[in-house]
């Protein structure tokens, strides 16, 4: 029956989330946008809220709790805190979902254990690629089986925390299709390049690889020889964002609300203007409706359907949505929006993000 | 817990209701456009065995209620502010179905459903304000005889969304203890068919004292064929005519002291309590609206899709938006926002069929899916060229019925105006 409120567990979570976010996230993150790190407290703190833990199945050591509704509604308090700070805590993720979804039983054995320990493991993936139109369907990296091995090369770029990586699942196309491959750092051939110089989430380390006739055994391919399902990870990434989204964009809009009533000129609170506050109802409105898009994607992954297309349409609306309501955050601040005190201006160049983000946060 | 799953009896439902719209809205469609005030025969026949059902099973529980009452047991009773509507417990499976209705039926004609015989308007509006006994007795007629069409007059001449400034008025005559109405109300959807083609009913809201504002005013039930009700206009219309549209005329129209809605303490001409009750029509009848405008908008969307289909082009949803053509994008628009404003519509509906506030989301969804079928319409017949511009097809159609969902039951701006109050905590004083 259509229902449209969390249940009990889940409004625990997005409490701690949310409580996380107020109190440790939007304390620090304006410092680590500018120095261009994030605390190593932050990161471990968001990492000990024990997402993926309780994620993994029971089998590997977790607690077998894996909903995508349930990350979603995680994934918009962390994305309310701070975006940088998200993918920083979600980078675990970008191997141990794609395992879940797709890994063989062996490669689920080998890895999934890793994910229940009490330090976040040393893991992340490269999908993006430096280039001007990416489509993650026609990569140009590629994979080829030599015996009982393949070769990779090609370069990626927006590689989460690949500097201290022990582990990277890199997406090449295998004859023209996305497969992804479990890559050890220390690997001949591979080179972590230099950071990525980002419009927003300065806070985040990332990197451009080099994957030079880079050699792994054939086991190394997830999902072994079938390969993996690329939509539906891609499908599960793109709500996680689409989530993330939704939290930066209610950011923007509580704080712009929240300074229309204060800010007076002419003699009253601006907000008393309709210019003002009908720019406010729509920021509202369309976030709710895109929070709506977002859980009704994830719903349907919960049950199990194929969401590429409600997914393509939940993006499209989603990112459109969160450039808006960032924007007309940085506008209702006038001068103030455009000055770097002011934390409207970051969620501006963060929401810019979002069409490229595509593989930067897996739920 | 969040989900999303239509309840199959409501699938069923659907389907029903989809051969009802193929079979007898469809091939009348472009007819009764262009003869615009003929009545949609077909439809009315069709669909007057079913809603009589629909009202039946919605007043079971009332009359059950009422007897419970009756019998000195302690029922749900009245949760004051003119609000006579029981608490409800579990799931209101009635209002969901016939959201999915509205949305189907407007796939298939929205001008049309709007003739739906049914209560329609005025039956929200009993609903909201109108005691259990009182809902029962309007309400009864609509199970029984002849087809009845129900009507709610709100709007005036001087009084559009500034219904404070309403000049009707009804004076009890105490010799009588009736009501007696003066005045004019205007664009009122079935006002002809509920009051001089059938034994409806209409409600019209009016003043007991024009000096007092919107405390004075309250909502009175006018039955068909009442002396002193007349027709002053039938009005031509840019789309949905279908829909049975007119000015009323109140010349010294009587109707029993029991016919103002709501309880003991809102029925006495002194009290200031009858507006709120009145106004929560609108938390039922917003959702309604968007639920119309969402089916014209799946109706163009549909066509357009399956027009461009048969030129060749259909939309990979696994292509990046950088490659896919300016009409793709386009479809894909229309999918976005349609999907967007029928799942706020979706969500109202839910907290109404749970029992739950939703004014705030009511007026949410009605803008949103006014806006989303405005331009989907428009979009439509863009995208279909000259042949979306012939009156051969009912794309031009369909855009024309669409506007009416941006300006009825409250304009896109006025519920702009209640979301920007509701965020900002402001009241009708600190944001005009």
């Amino acid at each position: 029956m259509l229902d449209f409120r969390p249940d009990e567990e889940q409004k625990m979570l997005t409490e701690t989330i949310a409580r996380f976010a107020r109190e440790r996230v939007r304390k620090v993150y304006r410092e680590a946008e500018e120095d261009g790190a994030i605390p190593a407290a932050t990161a471990r703190a968001g990492w000990e809220i024990g997402l993926l833990p309780t994620a993994v199945p029971e089998a590997y050591g977790g607690f077998g709790d894996y909903s995508v509704v349930t990350g979603a509604l995680a994934m918009e308090e962390f994305g309310w805190g701070d975006l940088a700070v998200t993918f920083n805590v979600m980078t675990p993720n970008l191997l141990a979902i794609p395992l879940m979804l797709c890994g063989t039983e062996e490669q689920k054995a080998d890895y999934l254990p890793l994910f229940t320990q009490e330090a976040p493991p040393k893991v992340t993936a490269a999908l993006t690629e430096p280039v001007v139109q990416f489509n993650p369907y026609k990569l140009k990296a590629t994979a080829v089986r030599d015996g009982n091995a393949y070769v990779l090369n090609g370069r990626k770029t927006l590689v989460p925390l690949a500097d201290e990586a022990e582990t990277i699942l890199v997406y090449a196309a295998e004859n023209g299709v996305t497969q992804a491959f479990i890559v050890p750092t220390g690997v001949d051939g591979l080179t972590i390049d230099a950071r990525d110089k980002l419009m927003g989430v300065r806070a985040l380390s990332t990197n451009l690889i080099t994957l030079t006739d880079v050699r792994i055994p054939a086991a190394n391919k997830l999902g072994g020889e079938a390969g993996i399902d690329f939509s539906l990870i891609l499908n599960h990434s793109r709500v996680a964002l689409a989530a993330a989204a939704v939290g930066l964009a209610r950011a923007g809009f509580e704080y712009a609300r929240d300074y229309a009533k204060q800010r007076v000129q002419f003699g009253e609170p601006i907000a008393h203007r309709q210019s003002i506050a009908f720019m406010l109802a729509d920021m509202a409105t369309e976030i709710d409706e895109a929070r709506l898009l977002v859980w009704e994607t994830a719903w349907q992954l919960d049950q199990g359907k194929d969401v590429t297309r409600e997914a393509a349409i939940m993006k499209h609306q989603v990112d459109r949505m969160v450039m808006q309501v960032a924007d007309r955050a940085v506008q209702t601040l006038g001068g103030y929006g455009y000055i770097r005190e002011y934390p409207v201006e970051l969620w501006l160049r963060n929401a810019r993000g979002f069409t490229t983000f595509d593989g930067l946060a897996i739920i | 817990m969040i989900s999303f799953e239509i309840p199959p009896f409501i699938e069923n439902q659907m389907q029903l209701i989809r051969m009802v719209a193929e079979q007898a809205m469809r091939p009348y469609s472009r007819q009764l456009d262009e003869h615009e005030h003929e009545r949609p025969e077909a439809f009315v026949a069709m669909t007057w065995p079913f809603t009589q059902e629909m009202v039946k099973r919605a007043l079971k529980p009332l009359m059950a209620q009422i007897e419970a009452n009756g019998n000195g047991h302690n029922g749900n009773g009245h949760s004051g502010n003119g609000s006579a509507k029981p608490k409800k417990e579990g799931v209101d499976y009635g209002m969901l179905s016939f959201i999915f209705m509205i949305e189907q039926l407007s796939w298939g004609d929205a001008g049309q459903y709007l003739c739906l015989p049914h209560p329609m308007l005025g039956g929200a509006a009993v609903d909201s304000a109108g005691t259990p006994e009182q809902r029962v007795r309007f309400l009864s007629k609509f199970t029984e005889g002849a087809p009845k069409w129900g009507a709610m007059a709100i709007t005036e001449p001087g009084a559009g969304s500034d219904n404070s400034a309403m000049r009707t008025t009804a004076v009890l005559d105490p010799d009588t203890n009736e009501w007696v109405l003066n005045g004019e109300k205007i664009f009122i959807t079935n006002g002809a068919l509920a009051l001089k083609e059938s034994d409806g009913l209409c409600v019209v809201w009016a003043t007991v004292d024009p000096t007092a504002g919107r405390a004075g005013i309250k909502s009175f039930v006018v039955e068909g064929n009442t002396p002193g009700v007349s027709i002053a206009k039938q009005e031509h219309k840019l789309g949905i005519r279908a829909s049975d549209t007119v000015a009323l005329h109140f010349d010294n129209a009587r109707i029993p002291f029991e016919n103002v809605l709501g309880d003991q303490e809102v029925r006495q001409t002194e009290s200031r309590k009858g507006f709120a009750g009145a106004m929560k029509t609108f938390d039922a009848s917003r959702p309604a609206v968007a639920a119309s405008a969402i089916g014209i908008a799946r109706a163009a969307m549909e066509f357009t899709i399956e027009k461009l289909a048969e030129e060749g082009i259909t939309v990979d949803y696994t292509k990046p938006l950088h490659e896919l053509t300016a009409v793709e994008r386009d479809v894909m628009e229309m999918e976005a926002r349609y999907k967007g404003a029928w799942l706020l519509t979706l969500r109202a509906t839910a907290q109404m069929a749970h029992g739950e506030s939703n004014r705030l989301e009511a007026s949410m969804c009605k803008y949103r899916a006014g806006d989303a079928v405005t331009w989907i319409t428009q979009k439509a017949v863009e995208l279909l060229g000259p042949k979306g511009y012939s009156r051969e097809w009912l794309a031009e159609k369909w855009m024309r019925d669409a506007k009416i969902n941006d300006i009825y039951e409250g304009t896109k701006q006025i519920n702009q105006l209640i979301v920007a109050r509701s965020i900002l905590g402001y009241s009708r004083r600190e944001l005009k």
